[in-house]
């Protein structure tokens, strides 16, 4: 069954093209890493899929539909410092904020949604911190509060921005376990990822990415040291090669 | 109401307007865009004269949304043509407003319009222009623009209150969700404009600045709720505007000039004295500060 195509997808900031003719598909339920070089678009691939920026051309489906009538499906993790967490507002409210599109326009949201919210922080080991301040929390904490933000939207499809960066051990430990399960819930799932060692033990899919799809694929057969060469071009220490 | 009362209700009203919308301006770092909009609804103002012939109030709202509207398209227009954003807010802002001082000073000539009024406003005059209401009286008119103005915005905060939330923490996700971000933008661009412009005959187009940014940014020193937020920039605002006539009357100076040195002032104790990002509580506990 089919999860997300995309078909000549393409993008520009200003002048310059930073997405070119991107194609790939993926099925329902498959967990997918995002993988390539600095500057290679991964960031700029999900927004375009989600409108958020403006594509050139192309088109997206999701779960065989086109975005306007998926959004309630989807679920959207920016990346942790695309937002001000010095904000005035605490890990709860900001967990919350993912139902607001079902709360609907001009209401505020009921105790229903709080339990929905709360479940979520207990999910990700956060119950305990709920009426914290977002600035008080550690990095790791405020990406916990972010995946439990997405997972209260109760998306059919994710697509998350490096939410393994810059994380302690265990909530890297703790997100995997989430996406895992949402996998195991039959949710797509897309994360932009840059830690190379940990792709195959996390990811079943992988899309290799520099402006435009290197390769894409279940992750046995893609993840090669030949494709992933190619992705990043020369210069690249392959696991634990060491140069002599 | 005597005299007085009617200064200090305008002034009040000034304060809680402007402490409201200053909340979102700094949330959502937009206290330049203010600048630029406070000076460009001058133009807005002249040509709304021009065209009507008349120094109506209410033209003037409309003049002043154009106006900032305006303002705040040409920026993104330039920005999105690769022009610095700081940068963008400078050029078109002072051009906007070089074409309002020229045209007061040709065209309309003799009118009660001129530049330094614009600018540090007159709150005295404002009791000496009444209009007449059913049930209530004779009011002024600024007064009575002010309270329209101020239920605007506290019908658009309070109704729109969690998507002005979403949109000023986490836009990307708002958009995600389908919530319309660019209209929201400009919906907060018109409320800014509309409040800039009530203000102005009070208070002029620099001091508009510091009643609208700073009981914001004093506020967001004192809480980490943004509801709290909210009735402490107003409280700080109205506070402002009280002291700041009194010491006016005291020292037998500007009106205007008091309430925003006022503002300062609360802002220089809030720096000082807040119990999370004081300067005062950082000395005093040093660990907290370290952490």
């Amino acid at each position: 069954m089919q999860g997300l195509s995309v078909t000549g997808l393409s993008a520009a900031y200003r002048k310059s093209k930073v997405l070119d003719e991107v194609n790939f598909k993926l099925p329902k339920g498959s967990l997918t890493g995002i993988v390539g070089p600095n500057g290679a678009g991964k960031s700029t691939l999900l927004k375009v899929m989600l409108e958020l920026h403006p594509k050139l051309g192309g088109t997206v489906h999701f779960a065989g539909k086109p975005l306007k009538t998926m959004r309630k499906k989807i679920g959207y993790v920016p990346q942790r410092g695309s937002v001000d967490w010095d904000f005035p507002t605490d890990a709860l409210d900001v967990v919350m904020m993912g139902l607001y599109g079902n709360v609907g326009w001009m209401k505020s949201p009921k105790a229903r949604h709080r339990e929905q919210a709360m479940a979520a922080l207990e999910q990700m080991g956060m119950a305990d911190y709920a009426r914290r301040q977002i600035s008080q929390l550690s990095g790791g904490q405020q990406q916990r509060v972010f995946l439990a933000r997405a997972l209260v939207q109760d998306a059919e499809l994710y697509f998350m921005d490096e939410p393994l960066a810059g994380v302690d051990a265990a909530t890297e430990q703790a997100i995997m376990t989430t996406l895992r399960e949402l996998k195991g819930r039959s949710k797509t799932v897309m994360v932009v990822h840059h830690d190379l060692q940990t792709v195959e033990d996390y990811f079943d899919h992988v899309l290799l990415l520099n402006r435009t799809v290197m390769n894409y694929g279940e992750t046995a057969d893609v993840f090669t040291k030949d494709n992933v060469y190619r992705t990043y071009g020369a210069g690249l220490r392959w696991r634990q090669e060491v140069p002599s | 109401m005597s005299y007085t009362g009617w200064i200090l209700l305008t002034a009040s009203l000034v304060g809680l307007s402007c402490g409201t919308i200053g909340v979102l301006l700094i949330l959502r770092r937009m206290a330049m865009m203010a600048d630029a909009i406070s000076h460009t609804v001058l133009l807005g103002i002249v040509v709304a004269f021009l065209v009507t012939r008349e120094l109506s109030g209410y033209h003037m709202l409309i003049g002043a949304v154009v106006a900032g509207l305006l303002t705040s398209i040409l920026i993104q227009w330039l920005q999105s043509r690769g022009v610095q954003g700081e940068a963008s807010i400078g050029v078109v802002f002072t051009t906007l407003f070089a074409v309002g001082v020229i045209l007061i000073a040709t065209k309309v000539g003799n009118a009660h319009l001129d530049v330094k009024h614009a600018l540090m406003g007159e709150i005295t005059f404002v009791p000496w222009t009444t209009v007449h209401l059913p049930w209530i009286g004779d009011i002024p008119e600024a007064t009575f623009i002010l309270s329209i103005v101020l239920l605007v915005v506290l019908a658009a905060v309070i109704g729109f209150y969690k998507e002005w939330k979403i949109t000023s923490f986490d836009p990307a996700l708002a958009a995600s969700i389908g919530i319309p971000v660019v209209v929201m933008h400009y919906a907060f661009m018109s409320l800014l404009s509309i409040t800039t412009v009530a203000a102005f005959d009070a208070v002029g187009a620099i001091m508009v600045l510091a009643m609208l940014i700073t009981p914001a940014a004093s506020a967001y020193l004192w809480t980490d709720r943004l509801s709290l937020m909210f009735v402490l920039s107003g409280g700080f605002g109205v506070l402002a505007a009280v002291a700041g006539y009194y010491t006016a009357a005291w020292l037998d100076t500007s009106i205007s000039g008091s309430m925003a040195f006022a503002t300062g002032v609360l802002f220089m104790i809030s720096f000082l004295a807040s119990p999370k990002h004081g300067l005062l509580s950082k000395l005093l506990s040093p660990a907290v500060a370290a952490e």
